[in-house]
């Protein structure tokens, strides 16, 4: 405290002003492409616990839990992850706290969540979808030009085109959808379409059905964060639209990449490993 | 189709396009970004009948079109309904076309046709002459001869490759590890690690299908896409590559501009390169340059003398393409892989029920 305050009356003393630091950022801070546009070129990553749970949720125990005596525990296959298969608690992404779902899709969520190891596309190393591509826990590098926008993520070496010029409707489902960008002033707005029922929006079992639209805003809120939304529009699966929002965070440090995540070799004993001439203990 | 009418429609024009050269003069870097099919009928290796013939003349393109056109025809042609029941091993058109390609492709059992092969429209042209093949350097078009190590090495690869005689027939000859006894043995491409055909490579090479490349060009990145299995490789311009002890599927790509071409030099690949034979040695450096407003030249030499016993190159054009590249899940649908597994699991105890054995 002492310390603090002894910093405090340095820098009054030496005549700075001493800013919040969200007011230290302007639009004059923010890199430009040479047509004026915001630069989001830069790898980036989200920064906090959305894809255990895009919901409020208190730390618990683990993904997959079983009743114990005295409350809930990790499920057997689970068990001996310990601590690192806890899940950190969050306040939450999701504006308002809470997803509307329709009564028949919460329970398919709970559903989702008893049969977590069985049923997260994650665990199988499928291409993530759009929104929670954004906010796993790797980062993803954007590409951007005058003409081009492309995202490639790290996780499973998924990779999305956002193209800017009207493409009419997606010709077929795919796991990451097609994207449509389009600017609003600083804000680039991408409306994701044909994106397929197979993906999940966290580990904790939000589901979704091919119906659902997204509308992604990325805006520059300083020279190394994009507040990044999403409006979530699915008639099947939620009573209404509902928005998550966080910030992006640009990976500053010095040489830093996207490593090679294409996971696919990390999950074939996993999903092959029963058909081995000589299978291994599993 | 009309893909297969250009192969005519471009013959006819020789003479009228004579492509300018490869770079730019006066060192303006040029915007290399676009969408790019890179399919072609020109081989990758020259036919060793041709020698060191570099060029076709126009009445040689027109007989090897003809050629393509007779075959691309027959092997488009709808299937007929009423067919009979192939004869077991096959008696497909395959055969009797000459066409390695379509042995796999099609199926020498009833395949059914060319529809979901798309090998281009027709050969390529560099300053106006018709190429003879993709490889330059030897002069021959061929690759050189490999050293006694990696001969040794794809002689035992080869060895796990037989056409399929529905029987479990490793178990007699005797091979241990089995082509099939785990998923890590069996090629990239069946795993959805990497396209087949060094389609992502580098270097990058046309293949049957799924050709297209997306190319987006900033300032300190390179981004080129390569549609199938959705590899993107990740250029850092003006940049040192990564330690060795980081390898990666792709290798590590660096790049720098010399006056109007992109050259891109890439090491630090893993011990299985895209590209056939090659080793985790592998050193490619590719040259990116513009011909004109729809086309590139790509140029690449490789380099791994622990496989090679000298440098090999090769040039070829992508032209622009205002097609989509649609997203290409591989790994998330990947029945075969299983099937190919577990067939493999059933031959072995048809085969082992047989000979009495465990």
């Amino acid at each position: 405290m002492k310390f603090t305050l002894g910093v405090f009356t340095a820098v009054c003393a030496m005549g700075l002003a001493a800013m919040p630091a969200a007011a230290q950022s302007s639009k004059s801070e923010i890199a430009r492409l040479a047509n004026g546009k915001p630069d989001l070129n830069g790898i980036w990553q989200a920064l906090n616990s959305a894809n255990y749970d895009i919901e409020r949720h208190m730390a618990r125990a683990s993904l997959q839990l079983r009743e114990g005596p005295h409350g809930p525990l990790p499920d057997v296959p689970l068990l001996r992850l310990g601590a690192v298969g806890a899940v950190p608690g969050g306040m939450g992404v999701v504006e308002g706290g809470k997803i509307p779902y329709t009564p028949e899709a919460a329970a398919k969520r709970e559903e989702n969540r008893k049969n977590w190891l069985d049923r997260d596309p994650e665990i199988k190393c499928y291409l993530p979808g759009v929104p929670r591509a954004n906010y796993m826990p790797f980062p993803f590098q954007i590409f951007h030009n005058e003409n081009s926008i492309f995202i490639a993520y790290e996780f499973a070496g998924a990779t999305r085109e956002i193209y800017t010029e009207d493409v009419g409707p997606a010709e077929t489902d795919s796991w990451m959808g097609q994207s449509v960008g389009r600017w609003e002033g600083d804000t680039l707005v991408v409306d994701v379409s044909g994106l397929n029922d197979q993906t999940w929006l966290d580990r904790s079992g939000t589901h979704h059905s091919y119906k659902m639209r997204v509308t992604e805003r990325y805006t520059p809120i300083g020279p190394n964060h994009l507040q990044y939304e999403a409006v979530i529009e699915d008639p099947e699966v939620f009573t209404r639209s509902w928005k998550i929002s966080m910030p992006l965070y640009r990976r500053i440090e010095e040489g830093a990449r996207l490593m090679d995540f294409k996971c696919v070799e990390f999950v074939e004993e996993l999903i092959y490993g029963e058909y081995r001439r000589k299978p291994l203990e599993r | 189709m009309p893909g297969r009418l250009a192969i005519v429609f471009s013959l006819s024009m020789i003479g009228a396009a004579v492509l300018a050269g490869a770079d730019t003069p006066g060192g303006e870097r040029p915007d290399l970004s676009g969408t790019y099919d890179v399919a072609t009928r020109t081989p990758f290796q020259r036919p060793k009948a041709l020698g060191e013939k570099l060029t076709l003349t126009q009445e040689e393109a027109q007989a090897v079109a003809r050629r393509e056109a007779s075959i691309a025809a027959r092997a488009d042609a709808a299937s007929d309904p009423n067919r009979e029941v192939p004869e077991v091993g096959g008696s497909g058109f395959a055969g009797e076309l000459d066409v390695p390609e379509l042995d796999f492709a099609a199926g020498k059992v009833g395949g059914y046709n060319w529809f979901w092969i798309d090998r281009g429209s027709g050969a390529f042209q560099i300053d106006g002459a018709w190429r003879t093949s993709i490889v330059i350097d030897p002069p021959n078009g061929r690759l050189p001869p490999m050293t006694p190590q990696a001969q040794k090495r794809a002689g035992a690869l080869a060895k796990l490759f037989r056409p399929n005689t529905g029987t479990a027939w490793w178990l007699e000859a005797g091979l241990n590890p089995g082509p099939y006894d785990d998923p890590e043995i069996r090629p990239l491409a069946e795993r959805c690690l990497l396209g087949f055909g060094s389609t992502g490579g580098p270097p990058m090479l046309p293949v049957l299908y799924n050709n297209l490349k997306r190319i987006v060009q900033t300032e300190d990145h390179v981004l080129i896409f390569v549609e199938m299995v959705h590899d993107a490789r990740i250029v850092r311009m003006n940049a040192e590559h990564a330690p060795p002890e980081v390898r990666k599927w792709l290798g590590d790509s660096v790049g720098r501009w010399e006056g109007g071409t992109l050259v891109v030099d890439t090491i630090n690949f893993t011990d299985r390169p895209a590209l056939a034979n090659a080793s985790r040695n592998l050193h490619v450096v590719e040259r990116f340059s513009r011909i004109d407003t729809d086309t590139l030249l790509y140029r690449f030499t490789v380099e791994d003398p622990t496989v090679w016993t000298a440098p090999w190159s090769g040039e070829y054009v992508w032209p622009a393409s205002d097609q989509r590249v649609y997203e290409y899940a591989c790994h998330e649908a990947n029945y075969s892989f299983r099937g190919i597994l577990g067939g493999a699991r059933v031959l072995e105890t048809e085969m082992e029920g047989k000979t009495g054995e465990e």
